[in-house]
């Protein structure tokens, strides 16, 4: 980063804003609870003890979409639900992700009928899709760690 | 607490041409009744001394398309004072399928024959909101008849991937 060979020792770092926003953005991203069905267990055990959320900075799950900055739709979405889905998309404020997570989240699943959303991006822009029914705690690591990926990337002139 | 008596004599002593039919099978007593008529019988077995059915578990449509009648209602019974069930039929006609609604005899009656409604297509008269409860509001068809369509969307495999692609609504954020 820069500079910071020599200045290393006197505690001071350089680096671009975009790399220290984008940084700021992916440590602390506050997943909303959207869990639906039963990538909902798996979300949860992915919270829990063993395969640890905290540790990439979602400390806990909000409730409200007002405060948080990324939805894992983890579920089904039926089509009665879909509405609320996209009520709740538009009051999250932004910069705000979406991780579709399962397979009935991202393509409908074995569920192809009147009653399921087939792919959740019928409704809202998805950012990372997550394939498995349900998918294993470490594959939801991973598409997180994917979307972290994707943050990295943005720029600045992207945002006016 | 009296001694519990036998729905089907009851039934054809005070009800006598409500009743088209009584069947018996393997424990599970159905007594087919005129749908018209629906409220009285069903007023008649929560109400008497000694039948009791208080207790309105479940009401399921049946399709049974191309036979004519094509619909048939079931109530399921269960009366919790002398711990046995009952089920009362009735068959409807395919065009036009109606009849009184129950939620005067039991109000839990109100959701199950919404959804009656809207899965099938059977309409309750008398009932205090007929509206869908499953599917969205401003939904065409009965899912559950038998001649609505099984799958939704085509599948989407490696050779028509694009094809179907531009098809599909996809959000713009």
């Amino acid at each position: 980063m820069g500079v910071a060979g020599k200045l290393g020792n006197l505690g001071v770092v350089t680096t671009t804003l975009e790399a220290a926003i984008n940084w700021g953005r992916t440590k602390s991203m506050w997943p909303m609870l959207f869990g639906l069905a039963c990538c909902a267990i798996e979300m949860m055990s992915t919270q829990a003890s063993v395969y640890d959320l905290s540790r990439f900075g979602m400390e806990l799950m909000r409730a409200s979409p007002r405060q948080s900055d990324l939805m894992i739709v983890a579920g089904r979405v039926t089509r009665k639900m879909a509405p609320v889905l996209r009520q709740l998309y538009d009051q999250m404020p932004d910069p705000k992700y979406v991780i579709s997570m399962g397979d009935c989240a991202s393509c409908g699943g074995i569920f192809n009928n009147y009653a399921i959303v087939q792919g959740v991006d019928e409704v809202v822009p998805v950012d990372v899709y997550v394939a498995g029914c349900p998918p294993r705690p470490e594959q939801l690591i991973h598409g997180i760690m994917t979307l972290h990926e994707k943050v990295k990337t943005q720029r600045i002139a992207d945002w006016a | 607490m009296q001694t519990p008596l036998d729905p089907v004599d009851l039934a054809k002593l005070s009800l006598k041409d409500a009743v088209l039919d009584v069947v018996e099978f393997r424990g599970e007593t159905t007594i087919v009744v005129d749908p018209q008529r629906i409220v009285e019988v069903c007023q008649f077995f929560r109400d008497t001394e000694g039948l009791e059915y208080i207790f309105l578990s479940d009401i399921t449509a049946v399709d049974y398309f191309p036979k004519e009648p094509r619909f048939a209602l079931c109530y399921h019974l269960y009366s919790m004072l002398y711990t046995r069930r009952l089920r009362i039929k009735v068959y409807l006609p395919s065009d036009d399928p109606r009849l009184p609604s129950v939620t005067s005899v039991w109000p839990s009656a109100d959701w199950e024959e919404r959804e009656a409604y809207d899965m099938m297509g059977i309409h309750f008269e008398g009932h205090p909101s007929l509206r869908r409860i499953l599917m969205p509001a401003d939904w065409e068809g009965h899912p559950q008849r038998k001649d609505y369509p099984l799958g939704y969307e085509q599948v989407q495999f490696s050779f028509n991937f694009d094809d179907i692609d531009r098809l599909k609504p996809y959000a713009k954020d």
